[in-house]
């Protein structure tokens, strides 16, 4: 009833291709962020800022570099882990070379560093594919986690092999460190991650998206019609492992405030991809449902029993969860390949006949 | 949609704190327990869960709390995940927690900063970082009864007791993490003083139970000792190991995380001589653990599957760690006269905890530990281990107190905690009188 | 000129010096290699005959060795325990037909390893919530294996031999050959090795398909049972045991999806290289090479021989 597009014409091509066509749609983005970046931080408590919305956001980010690479372009990755944490310690190094330049310039930056080496293990794509290059970039995941222990200059020398994030401010606010409130670190996660993903949705619907679909649908084609697989592969790697990284990145500096080689290993690798695998391959929404759904399942596993009374031991509530978590992927493969995306998306057209769905 | 969802989950959170804060907060004291009964190392985790819930509950049911204050327990499980354990501090820091022990290196690690600016102090009991005995450059972070520092230093003077380390080779087989290479600086460091040499070998995380090259590569070095920094599977797997290449057992020493029941249980008798340091008490001889099974277990309020689990070593120690943070609890009451205490309040129990033989006995715990006497300057707090042995189906204490040494290692935690401190302008350090 | 000593000398003398120790090296190098070609051919089967790469295959190993385990802690004589393990395969290989392949049928290849990383954490939650998470002895003497070891004094030396170890090598070999005339002798074999060469054809010609799945899924749950108990028997049964199947994927990559001498040949490489590589030159790189060098050696085999050492030809290639 009200949401249909009945009414808004498009009178240009430059209408038609937009990113959101339908008027309620951005009036919903609208609203959106608004409750993203005033009411949160307005009524959220530090629990729900810190546990639930920072977290949520920066996997939803390294969901979005998966999803480039697996959803759009067709190659699958375990590897995730590894790149964000290329991110994080060229962020810390950095940090700690340069520690007057500004924290965000360098988190972006050291989206480049993990772009590059996603770049260099890209290579075997050109070609393998399938479960090959999951070998590849399972041996890319192990190798670098045995950098990150193995190179103690990556951590600057310290003891505990751990990276700790020192304290930075912009404009005399601090942002990092354990004095910085969650709500500035929220809302420089909330910008990061919303700017990037509007860059991301426009590289997707742009030359080099629609080239990476192409290859994702059927490479020989692609290349027959002038896409050349070499450049398209390797900036699908590079673009996907630059948002890990810089997700990686701000997972340290934003959220952990230390991290141990065992923060970036194969299972957050794992989740990441169960993240996609649920959202919706291929879609950008559906990392943001993704990411909601697996970061929040387990949180409410824990809550919702002691609401009801019940008193269920912590350790239950973990099993139960992993039983969730892997049941729910079975469930999603068989029912909806496509994930929440798709089941949001098949909402959206009920709703556009609704109430008269003749 | 989505977002709809979110804040109704944000609502059932807000719900859900407020009903626990209601629940708890006025008038009894919060303890979290960050558990780990799941993932790789829970054969480690389950036991010391279920030390520390218990000696809490014990106290509830026996003498109605601490100064006749009930203490809340609440579990949170970690799985070992640095990731789930900031989670878990987040979720339970707004309900007025007294301290953590984050029974882990890594959760560790992440709540040192916090411990400062939310005015919780953290007690890692013998694990952590060890720079954390400096008391004036860590005022909320605590590791009664020693560090790993200290307890590498009374390792080797065991050894040095038994047949002189001058001139002999130690092997030092370690989890290939932060936990594991901790000691290194320290290890390097002695061999210089005391005159061995060290070979060392890693085990990656994903290795533990894949070993058998490192220990080839231990033939190959032919080390006099052995000494492990090793957890969860990583240590039934390397003592099988060791006794496949012959190694002799009683040669081969652990550290308190590599000489539990359930690393040696998987082994069983062919594991007869190996040794681990610990220390808390073996067993059930002790009168607080004996009001333990009469209050907790027989009453059916223990999560332990069998009765025979209370006693064992890391059940023992978890209960050494509510008996820690107990006491401190009881420091503090009479310190500041209040009975409902904070963590601030916490802080200065913590800071002057003195754990006497005198107290021990009347806490039933006569000979369980060695006495405990804390300072502001000093967070450690003693550093004394003993050595255990497995004599196929047990461990037996095989020694008294062994104390570190004190003059070695207090300089090396002091210039670390230094090096800690150097790179955060903003860190808030404490001036000793 | 120090360094290329090292690598290029210096292992070689050691090697020479010492060659009661090489050759114990190599033993050791064998014994791991069957235990990965074990892991590795539970993949095979199932990737054969389904064109399902089978991630579950490290939880499988641990699932089937705790209900064998826990089985005979509960008071279940060692041999019925066995036999019971066994059965519990069974349900599960059909459980696992009827609840998921069945209905991911002509899905794409990455659905379904997808769908056996969600099985994996599935079987984690429920190994843990019905068997607890605390590491357990494997009943090796309970089961009639061997535990002792002998000695051989040889050059100057000794080689130890563990008696489980000789006898993982002789189970893994009556496995292979068991598995070699079911697949050749019978009905039901013939069966299978036509699915694995055309599933329409196999279906066109009466042979049911879920029925021959959950045949292999058994067949491979009862390879995880058998690398359960050897590994077991080498640490302990407990989860972490499941990240040690990851190396079944170098392996795999070695010798061929398809292949099971593939798997074996495979398996011996990986675990003849990497325990010469990490013994003799792991030193340079600081120790605690293993973790991925197997991966590098795979990789590098990728580049030119991607179809593994006996795969088939039909490779998809860029």
């Amino acid at each position: 009833m009200f949401y249909r597009e009945a009414g808004q014409y498009k009178t240009n091509y430059k209408d038609d291709l937009a990113t959101f066509p339908i008027l309620q749609d951005r009036i919903a983005i609208g609203i959106y962020l608004v409750i993203a970046f005033v009411a949160i931080p307005i009524f959220g408590n530090d629990f729900f800022i810190n546990s639930m919305m920072i977290p949520f956001l920066i996997f939803t980010l390294a969901a979005i570099g998966l999803n480039i690479l697996t959803g759009y372009t067709g190659q699958l990755s375990l590897g995730t882990g590894a790149f964000m944490g290329v991110g994080a310690y060229a962020c810390y190094k950095m940090t700690t070379i340069f520690p007057d330049i500004n924290i965000i310039i360098l988190v972006v930056l050291s989206g480049v560093f993990s772009a590059g080496i996603g770049a260099i293990f890209g290579l075997p794509s050109l070609r393998i594919k399938g479960f090959y290059l999951v070998v590849t970039t399972l041996a890319a995941q192990f190798f670098l986690e045995w950098c990150f222990i193995r190179i103690p200059w990556l951590y600057n020398y310290n003891i505990s092999g751990a990276i700790e994030v020192p304290q930075r401010e912009i404009m005399g606010v601090i942002i990092t460190g354990a004095s910085a409130s969650p709500t500035a670190r929220y809302l420089v996660v909330l910008s990061v991650v919303v700017v990037m993903t509007w860059i991301a949705s426009n590289i997707i619907q742009g030359r080099i998206g629609r080239s990476w679909m192409m290859i994702r649908d059927m490479d020989i084609a692609a290349e027959l019609m002038g896409v050349r697989p070499l450049q398209a592969k390797l900036s699908a790697f590079a673009v996907s492992s630059f948002y890990c990284g810089v997700a990686g990145a701000m997972m340290v500096f934003f959220w952990l405030g230390a991290a141990e080689v065992e923060s970036f290993d194969v299972n957050q690798s794992f989740r990441i991809l169960f993240m996609v695998v649920l959202g919706g391959l291929g879609s950008l929404v559906g990392c943001y449902m993704g990411a909601a759904f697996i970061w929040m399942l387990p949180i409410m596993i824990t809550i919702a029993p002691s609401i009801f009374g019940l008193d269920i031991n912590a350790a239950t509530v973990e099993h139960i969860n992993f039983m969730m978590i892997g049941g729910l992927i079975i469930f999603f493969l068989i029912m909806e390949p496509h994930g929440l995306a798709r089941l949001w998306s098949l909402a959206k057209q009920k709703l556009r006949v609704w109430p008269f769905p003749y | 949609m989505f977002k709809k969802l979110i804040l109704g989950a944000a609502a059932i959170v807000a719900a859900g704190s407020m009903q626990v804060t209601t629940a708890s907060a006025e008038d009894s004291l919060y303890i979290p327990s960050l558990t780990y009964r799941t993932g790789p190392y829970a054969g480690n985790g389950t036991p010391f869960a279920n030390g520390y819930a218990d000696y809490f509950n014990m106290l509830n049911a026996r003498d109605g709390g601490i100064g006749g204050v009930k203490i809340v327990v609440e579990e949170c499980e970690t799985g070992y995940n640095s990731q789930k354990g900031v989670e878990c501090y987040e979720s339970t820091k707004g309900k007025g927690p007294l301290a953590y022990s984050p029974l882990s290196t890594g959760i560790t690690l992440q709540l040192i900063p916090k411990a400062a600016v939310d005015k919780i102090p953290v007690f890692s009991m013998g694990y952590g970082l060890s720079a954390a005995a400096v008391g004036e450059s860590f005022p909320w972070i605590f590791n009664y009864p020693t560090t790993y520092w200290s307890q590498l230093s009374a390792i080797l003077k065991y050894i040095d007791s038994k047949e002189g380390i001058k001139g002999k080779k130690i092997g030092f087989i370690y989890l290939d993490a932060g936990y594991g290479k901790e000691p290194i600086p320290l290890l390097d460091k002695l061999s210089e003083s005391m005159g061995f040499t060290v070979a060392k070998f890693p085990v990656a995380g994903k290795e533990m139970q894949n070993q058998a090259s490192h220990w080839l590569n231990v033939r190959k070095e032919r080390p006099d000792w052995m000494i492990m920094w090793g957890w969860g599977a990583m240590n039934s797997t390397a003592i099988k190991e060791a006794v496949k290449i012959r190694f002799p057992l009683d040669h081969f020493i652990g550290n308190w995380w590599s000489g539990g029941d359930a690393d040696l249980g998987p082994v069983g008798k062919a594991g007869k001589g190996y040794l681990a340091a610990n220390f808390s008490g073996l067993g059930t001889d002790f009168p607080a653990v004996q009001d333990i099974i009469k209050h907790v277990v027989d009453a059916g309020n223990s999560l332990v599957k069998d009765k025979s689990e209370v006693g064992h070593v890391l059940y023992n120690r978890g209960m050494f760690n509510a008996v820690v943070l107990a006491e401190a609890i009881a420091a503090a009451q009479k310190a500041t006269g209040k009975k409902v205490i904070t963590g601030e309040d916490m802080r200065v129990g913590l800071e002057s905890f003195d754990l006497s033989e005198a107290r021990l006995k009347e806490l039933g715990l006569e000979g369980f530990t060695a006495p405990i006497k804390a300072s502001c300057k000093d967070h450690e707090g003693g550093g004394s281990i003993f050595i255990q042995q497995w004599n196929g189906s047990a461990w037996e204490k095989v020694t008294d107190s062994i104390t570190p040494m004190t003059d070695v290692v207090r300089p090396l935690l002091e210039e670390a905690a230094k090096n800690y401190v150097a790179d955060k302008p903003e860190w808030k350090t404490q001036t000793c009188s | 000129m120090e360094l290329l000593y090292n690598i290029f000398i210096d292992p070689f003398v050691q090697m020479g010096a010492m060659p009661d120790f090489l050759l114990q090296v190599l033993w050791e190098g064998f014994v791991s290699g069957i235990l990965y070609a074990l892991l590795a051919l539970g993949f095979v089967l199932i990737f054969k005959a389904s064109g399902v790469f089978n991630f579950a295959q490290g939880i499988m190993v641990v699932f089937s060795a705790l209900s064998l385990v826990s089985l005979y802690a509960a008071g279940v004589p060692a041999y019925i325990a066995l036999a019971l393990a066994i059965l519990i395969m069974a349900a599960l290989a059909v459980t696992i037909e009827r609840v998921v392949l069945r209905h991911l049928v002509n899905q794409d290849d990455i659905i379904l390893f997808m769908a056996t990383i969600g099985l994996s954490y599935f079987l984690i939650g429920f190994g843990e919530l019905i068997f607890g998470g605390e590491p357990k002895a494997m009943i090796t003497e309970e089961l009639g294996l061997p535990t002792g070891s002998t000695t051989f004094d040889i050059f100057d030396g000794i080689l130890i031999l563990q008696h489980i170890d000789i006898a993982a090598a002789v189970i893994a070999a009556i496995l292979v050959a068991v598995l070699a005339i079911f697949f050749s002798k019978t009905r039901i074999g013939r069966g299978l090795r036509a699915v694995a060469d055309d599933h329409q054809a196999a279906l066109s010609v009466g042979i049911s398909l879920n029925q021959i799945w959950a045949i292999v899924w058994f067949a491979s749950g009862i390879v995880a049972l058998a690398t359960g108990i050897m590994w077991g028997a080498k640490s302990d049964v407990s989860f972490a045991l499941q990240i040690v199947a990851l190396k079944a994927l170098p392996v795999l990559i070695l010798g061929g999806f398809t292949s099971v001498p593939g798997a074996i040949v495979g398996g011996l490489i990986i675990g003849f290289g990497e325990k010469l590589f990490e013994v003799y030159w792991g030193g340079l790189l600081g120790g605690g090479v293993e973790g991925w060098f197997a991966y590098v050696i795979a990789l590098i085999f990728l580049l030119f021989r991607p179809q593994g050492l006996f795969g088939e030809k039909i490779i998809e290639r860029v």
